[in-house]
C-alpha cells in the first residue's frame, strides 16, 4: 500500500475511534446527572409538599386525627431511643467480630464460611430481620414490642455494615506497623488496642455513621415487630431525679419511629396527611444527609491524619 | 559486660577475631525452619559473637532474612511456621525456640529495625517510649531520660529535641529510620536485628545508618541482613555467606572478602551470579 494512502486510513480510523470515546463521554454524563436529577426531584417534591408543615409545632406535637395539628413528636424521640439501642448493639458486636476476623482468625475454610455468610447477613432481606426478632426478642426475650426490641433488630440489620467496615479499616493498616508492635514485645491485644484502633477510628466511625443512617429509615422489621403507628405519649424519660438517676424503663416501652409514622400518614386518605408525611420524609431525608456527610468529613480528616 | 573494652581492643588485629570465639551471644545450632511444608533452612548452626557486627549476605530468597526473623521468633505470628534445632542466648543460655518460652519475652530481648522506616503514626516520642511503656514503664522523668538516651545513641537527638511531640512522619526517609534504631534499642535489647535497613534510604541516610551500627556494637550485639556486599565489608565484624537456605561460609568479614574458603562464597562475592 502507498504510504500516504495507509497514512489517510489511519487517520479516518482514529477519528472513528475518538468519536466513539466522544459518545461515551457524553453519555456518562447524562447517565450521572440522571441519577443526581432523582435525587434532587425527590428532595425538590418532599420540599415543596411538605416544608410549609415543618415548624416548631410540628416537631413538639403528638399526632393527632386532625392533620393540621399533628405532629412527630413521639416519632423522633421513638428514632432517637431506636438509635441508641442500635448503636450500643451494633457497635460493639460488630467492633469485636470485625477485630476478631481481621487480626485473630486463622485464614482456612471456617473463616472463609464465616466471611461468606456475613456477606450474605448484608443481602438479607430488612422485613426477615424483623421477623426473626418477632420471634427471638418480642416473644422468646419476652421484651414485647418495644425500643429494645425494635433497637436489637435494627442492629442485626446494619451489624454486617459494622463489621466489614472495621475490617476494611484495619486492612488498610500495613502489616510493618503490626510487626513494629510486635517486634517490641506488643500481645494482639495491645497491638490492636494501642495502634490498629487508633489509626482506624476514622473508618470505623464513618462506617458506624453509615450504618446508622442506613437503620434510621428502616420501617420493614419494625412493623414486622408491631411498632405502633399513633402513639401519643413519650417513653420514660432516662434520667430520674433520685438515685441512681438513671432509669431504664423507657427500654421497655411501646414506640413509633419516623418512618412508621410516615408510612402512616401515606395510607390515610386526605391532602392534609400527605403534606404531614412530606415532612416527616424532609426531615428524615435531612437527618441521613447530614449523617452521611459526617461520614464524609470524618473519613476526609482521617486520611489526611495519618499517611503510612 | 565487663568484657566489652577486651573486646574492642580486640577487634584492632581483625585477623585474630574469626579464631576466637570467646563470647557467643547467640548460638544457632542445628536449626532448620519450614514455612508449611517448604523447608526454608536447613540446619544452619553458627555463633554469633558478642558486641560485633554479623551480616547475613546471599542472594535472594537463601534464607537470610527468615534467620533473621527466627530470632526474635517473628514466624510466630503467622500460621504454619515450623522450627527444628536451637538457638540459645548467652549468657543465661535460654533457648529461644523451647516450647516453654514466650515468643513475646524474646522479642523484649531482640529489637528489630524493618526494611522500611515504620514508626508509627505517633509523635516522636511516643515512638521511642512505646517499648518501654510495654515493659511497664510509666514514670514520665524516667521515660524522658530514656528516651533521650536512645534518641542520643541514634544521632538524633540533636535533629529533633525541639520537636519531640510531633509526629514521627515529618521526619524525612533517614531520620524515620533513625528513630525506628532508637526505638529498638531504648528498652536495651541484648541483640539488635536489622533487615535490610537502609535498602529504602538514601547514600546520605545510609552513610549515616552505617555509622550508627558500627557505634552500637559498643553496647549491643548487631546482626544485619544485606544485599548491599560493601555494607557488609565496611561495617561487618563477621559474615555470614548463606545459600539455597544453607549457612554456606561463616567467618572474619576481612577473610571472607579476600579470601574465601568456600567457591560458592567466591563467586558471589565477586559478583559471578546473585
Amino acid at each position: 500500500m502507498r504510504p500516504d494512502l495507509f497514512h489517510a486510513l489511519q487517520a479516518k480510523r482514529a477519528s472513528r475511534r475518538r468519536s466513539i470515546d466522544q459518545w461515551f463521554r457524553r453519555l456518562g454524563l447524562f447517565l450521572t446527572l440522571t441519577t443526581l436529577g432523582i435525587l434532587g426531584i425527590l428532595l425538590l417534591n418532599l420540599a415543596m409538599n411538605g416544608l410549609a408543615r415543618v415548624d416548631w409545632n410540628f416537631l413538639s406535637s403528638f399526632p393527632s386525627r386532625r392533620a393540621g395539628e399533628a405532629g412527630v413528636l413521639s416519632a423522633w424521640v421513638g428514632t432517637l431511643l431506636l438509635m441508641m439501642v442500635t448503636a450500643g448493639a451494633a457497635i460493639p458486636f460488630g467492633l469485636a467480630a470485625g477485630i476478631y476476623l481481621e487480626e485473630y482468625a486463622p485464614k482456612n475454610r471456617w473463616t472463609d464460611f464465616v466471611e461468606i455468610n456475613i456477606s450474605n447477613l448484608a443481602g438479607v432481606p430488612s422485613i426477615l430481620y424483623g421477623l426473626m426478632a418477632l420471634g427471638l426478642f418480642v416473644y422468646q426475650f419476652r421484651f414485647g414490642q418495644s425500643v429494645l426490641a425494635g433497637g436489637l433488630a435494627l442492629a442485626c440489620l446494619v451489624l454486617p455494615i459494622v463489621i466489614v467496615a472495621t475490617r476494611e479499616a484495619l486492612r488498610t493498616i500495613p502489616s510493618s506497623i503490626r510487626e513494629a508492635a510486635f517486634a517490641l514485645g506488643a500481645t494482639r491485644w495491645q497491638a490492636v488496642w494501642h495502634h490498629l484502633l487508633p489509626y482506624s477510628t476514622g473508618g470505623i466511625a464513618t462506617g458506624v455513621i453509615l450504618a446508622m443512617s442506613r437503620a434510621i429509615g428502616e420501617s420493614a422489621p419494625l412493623i414486622t415487630i408491631g411498632a405502633l403507628t399513633f402513639i401519643a405519649f413519650l417513653p420514660p424519660a432516662p434520667w430520674v431525679d433520685h438515685a441512681p438517676f438513671v432509669s431504664f424503663d423507657w427500654l421497655f416501652s411501646p414506640f413509633t419511629a419516623l418512618p412508621i409514622q410516615m408510612f402512616n400518614w401515606v395510607s390515610r386518605p386526605g391532602e392534609e396527611f400527605q403534606a404531614n408525611a412530606a415532612a416527616a420524609g424532609l426531615i428524615l431525608m435531612v437527618i441521613t444527609l447530614s449523617m452521611n456527610a459526617a461520614a464524609i468529613l470524618l473519613r476526609r480528616r482521617a486520611q489526611r491524619n495519618i499517611t503510612w | 559486660m565487663s568484657a566489652a573494652p577486651e573486646i574492642n581492643g580486640r577487634m584492632e588485629s581483625e585477623a585474630s577475631a574469626s579464631d576466637t570465639k570467646a563470647m557467643p551471644k547467640v548460638q544457632i545450632h542445628g536449626l532448620n525452619f519450614f514455612y508449611g511444608t517448604n523447608q526454608v533452612l536447613r540446619s544452619v548452626t553458627m555463633d554469633v559473637p558478642a558486641l560485633k557486627v554479623t551480616a547475613l549476605i546471599g542472594p535472594s530468597g537463601c534464607g537470610k532474612t527468615t534467620l533473621l526473623r527466627c530470632m526474635n521468633r517473628m514466624h510466630d505470628l503467622y500460621l504454619g511456621n515450623r522450627y527444628e534445632g536451637s538457638i540459645v542466648v548467652q549468657p543465661d543460655g535460654t533457648d529461644i525456640l523451647d516450647a516453654s518460652v514466650d515468643p513475646i519475652q524474646v522479642r523484649m530481648r531482640f529489637g528489630m529495625v524493618f526494611q522500611k522506616p515504620n514508626p508509627f503514626p505517633k509523635s516522636i516520642y511516643e515512638n521511642v517510649a512505646y517499648g518501654l511503656r510495654l515493659q511497664g514503664m510509666s514514670r514520665r522523668k524516667e521515660l524522658d531520660e530514656r528516651v533521650e538516651k536512645a534518641l542520643r545513641e541514634a544521632a538524633l537527638w540533636e535533629e529533633v529535641k525541639s520537636r519531640l511531640h510531633q509526629m514521627a512522619h515529618n521526619l524525612s526517609g533517614g531520620q524515620q529510620q533513625r528513630l525506628c534504631i532508637a526505638r529498638a534499642i531504648a528498652t536495651d535489647p541484648d541483640v539488635v536485628l536489622f533487615d535490610e535497613p537502609t535498602s529504602a534510604l538514601d547514600p546520605i541516610a545510609t552513610s549515616k545508618i552505617e555509622e550508627l551500627i558500627v557505634e552500637l556494637k559498643k553496647r549491643v550485639t548487631v546482626m544485619i541482613v544485606t544485599h548491599n556486599l560493601q555494607q557488609a565489608g565496611r561495617i561487618s565484624d563477621m559474615t555470614a555467606f548463606m545459600y539455597l537456605g544453607e549457612l554456606i561460609e561463616f567467618g572474619d568479614t576481612n577473610r571472607m572478602f579476600t579470601n574465601p574458603a568456600k567457591p560458592q562464597t567466591e563467586d558471589y562475592i565477586s559478583g559471578r551470579f546473585g
